[in-house]
């Protein structure tokens, strides 16, 4: 599956996360076959895929989320800055601050707007504080661009807001914690258009500062928001590329049967 | 379409049928509903019966035990008597016994009825003095001995009426059945009557029934149960102090750390069990463990909640499993997903979500606790215990009775007046459960989960 990593060249950026020859085992199934890729700092990543290809998988793995399922098995390196994620001297804890995540569903805490994102920085010590942690509420409200909507509100419950409004809060309390890498696990699939739309311009505000991978469902999505895209199927990385490239000459049959709606 | 209805082989076309008239099928299919919501409304009806039978029979026979006939009497406290030596040695006083306040009450009735000029035929100062209790020479030994300084003055108390005046005016004792009961003249029914309408002799409510210990077998009047609610008290405390912290770390570690592997299946499957073992077990085993070996005083509350604790223990674990659960997986992604360790995604976040879960279940374990009776014979919780245990801790140490022990307990005794006593304290125990059930409730409402 090796040949079908990118060999264009790098155009902008620095190799991020690199993993190499990752495999994931749940129990018997094999999921994820051989992946390899390289994930460039300040890119959107966009990884398309029919269901059960994998995808989420892998961007589970990215941040050791795996970890919490007894019977996922992870082997190959996934390196961050150069630094093996899987060595036995990281804390997953510290890793997960590191790379931030944002799932599927709208999840956020049963706590006030302000709780909610003050969480991360709170239990790992980012402000000194009231007013610091105050500021990095406010800035990462900002950067969630939620702040307009809560301001008034922060003591207010973050499960009384809209479904949009409230994927927006979880990724306010993503970036809460500075994290280097922000992992999207179909963040848009409970929203309606408008929210989408919303949370899609955000991620490509966030690429100014982060390394966004995104899961989605969404062909166009991934071709709105991503810079490069990798498709996934059947648990290999099929090709990965310039999301142009990708959507206007897949080099790879699979690809284009898949882009054109013909599998998956 | 039309070929094919046309077509010989084909079904009959259906008629038409009308929405406004019910076909065959449709009319056994509510019939058949409208049976299941008879049986429904049967069953609801039969349980709500057998409620309403318990409630009305428990509280017939059981409210009349929060009333009880007094006399009041001005009783002459004699220092001849009581302090010989005038002095007011406590040593001294203590010596007299109830022997010696006997005569005081009966001085002090006679006196009373001849300045009201009551007089039954047939019936002398020692019978007359029969109507009062005799638990009431003691209590007043008790109370001199509290007050000392009141030796020599004259003092009004309101003294027990025997069990079976008391009877008299609450049914059990009627003009008839004294005639023939050796132990109460119609006689003294009589003066029980003529000092009653003097005002002397009436029934009010009685507040020692809960504050005051056991009595023996002939005095129901002065039987309470503040021993044993006492007792029940100290065992909650126990099971609460014991049951909730280890039942809920052993949930929590089952739950969100164990491994799931064969060792905790066999963990999982033996405290469903547990949960069903009979209770008299648990006795056996407290009688073998704490009382045998650990060497543990019998009838303590220390040894009744040990043994408790072991029979909710089980309660416990399933109801803070199954409200941990019942928190979404999604909270916890969310916690770890920003860096949360294991710990703190437990404690901030699914904890407080599963606690209403969690104290609903306790209270329900804690009030089947203290309903429980079979273990608690066991460990020697039966015995007569008239003393009042001490204040915690050394109290737990002290023998004790428990509110279903007492019930238990009366119901033994040959007296018709206990009777009325078990079912007074069956009142307070439903009580207590009633209380620790919307206790429960509230809880449950006031902390519900939003999400």
């Amino acid at each position: 599956m090796k040949d079908h990593r990118t060999t264009e060249s790098e155009t902008m950026n620095d190799t991020k996360i690199s993993a190499r020859n990752v495999q994931v085992h749940y129990g018997d199934t094999h999921a994820i076959k051989d992946v390899s890729v390289d994930i460039q700092d300040k890119t959107v990543t966009a990884f398309i895929g029919p269901s059960g290809c994998g995808k989420s998988t892998f961007l589970r793995c990215i941040n050791r989320m795996n970890d919490t399922i007894d019977t996922c098995r992870v082997s190959g390196d996934i390196h961050i800055d150069g630094e093996d994620i899987y060595d036995k001297a990281v804390d997953p804890v510290q890793l997960r601050a590191k790379v931030g995540m944002v799932f599927q569903k709208p999840n956020p805490f049963p706590k006030s707007i302000y709780d909610n994102v003050a969480y991360g920085p709170r239990i790992h010590g980012l402000a000194r504080n009231k007013a610091e942690l105050d500021e990095i509420v406010e800035k990462s409200l900002r950067r969630a661009a939620l702040w307009q909507e809560a301001k008034d509100r922060l003591q207010q419950p973050g499960t009384g807001l809209s479904g949009g409004q409230q994927q927006r809060l979880c990724i306010a309390r993503a970036v809460a914690t500075d994290p280097e890498v922000l992992l999207m696990d179909e963040p848009c699939s409970a929203l309606d258009p408008i929210a989408t739309a919303q949370v899609e311009e955000l991620i490509d505000e966030l690429r100014q500062n982060y390394s966004v991978v995104i899961v989605t469902h969404s062909m166009q999505q991934a071709a709105r928001v991503s810079q490069r895209t990798a498709f996934f199927h059947l648990g290999s990385l099929v090709e990965f590329g310039e999301t142009d490239r990708i959507f206007t000459n897949p080099q790879d049959s699979r690809t284009e049967s898949y882009i054109t709606g013909r599998i998956g | 379409m039309s070929d094919i209805a046309a077509s010989p082989d084909a079904r009959p076309a259906p008629e038409r049928s009308s929405l406004l008239s019910l076909s065959e099928h449709t009319k056994k299919r509510n019939a058949a509903e409208k049976r299941f919501e008879i049986y429904g409304m049967i069953a609801v009806g039969i349980g709500l019966l057998a409620l309403v039978v318990l409630l009305v029979s428990i509280l017939g026979n059981g409210l009349s035990s929060f009333r009880q006939t007094f006399l009041t009497l001005n009783i002459e406290l004699t220092e001849e008597k009581l302090d010989k030596s005038g002095v007011r040695d406590m040593e001294a006083i203590k010596k007299v016994s109830t022997f010696g306040y006997g005569p005081l009450i009966e001085a002090a009735l006679e006196r009373r009825m001849a300045e009201l000029d009551i007089a039954i035929d047939g019936l002398d100062a020692g019978d007359a003095a029969d109507i009062i209790s005799k638990e009431a020479p003691g209590q007043l030994r008790d109370f001199v001995i509290a007050n000392p300084d009141l030796i020599g003055t004259t003092q009004e108390f309101r003294v027990l009426a025997d069990g079976r005046i008391d009877g008299y005016y609450k049914g059990r004792v009627s003009m008839e059945s004294a005639a023939i009961d050796s132990n109460v003249s119609v006689e003294q029914l009589q003066l029980a009557e003529a000092l009653k309408d003097a005002g002397i002799l009436a029934t009010s409510f009685n507040s020692d029934f809960i504050t005051a210990p056991d009595a023996s077998d002939q005095r129901p009047e002065a039987a309470g149960l503040g021993v044993a609610i006492l007792g029940s008290l100290y065992m909650m405390l126990v099971v609460l102090v014991l049951a909730l912290p280890i039942g809920v770390a052993a949930s929590i570690y089952l739950e969100e750390f164990a491994p799931k592997n064969r060792w905790t299946d066999l963990i999982e499957v033996n405290i469903s069990n547990l949960a069903a073992v009979p209770s008299i077990v648990f006795g056996i085993l407290g009688l073998a463990i704490f009382i045998n070996f650990a060497g543990l005083p019998q009838s303590a509350p220390i040894v009744g909640g040990l043994v408790l604790t072991l029979m909710t223990l089980p309660t416990i674990i399933i109801a803070t499993r199954a409200s941990l659960k019942s928190v979404p997986p999604s909270i916890r992604d969310a916690a770890l997903g920003v860096g949360a360790s294991k710990m703190q995604s437990v404690f901030h976040h699914v904890l407080p979500l599963a606690a209403p879960g969690i104290l609903t279940g306790t209270i329900i374990g804690l009030a089947q606790a203290l309903g429980e009776t079979a273990p608690l014979r066991l460990i020697g919780m039966v015995a007569f215990v008239k003393e009042f245990p001490g204040a915690p801790p050394e109290g737990f140490f002290d023998p004790a009775s428990a509110l279903p022990v007492q019930v238990y307990n009366w119901t033994q005794r040959s007296d018709p007046a206990f009777v009325e006593r078990a079912s007074g304290a069956i009142i307070v125990l439903l009580v207590f459960l009633i209380v620790m059930n919307t206790i429960a409730v509230i809880l449950r409402r006031r902390f519900e989960r939003r999400w």
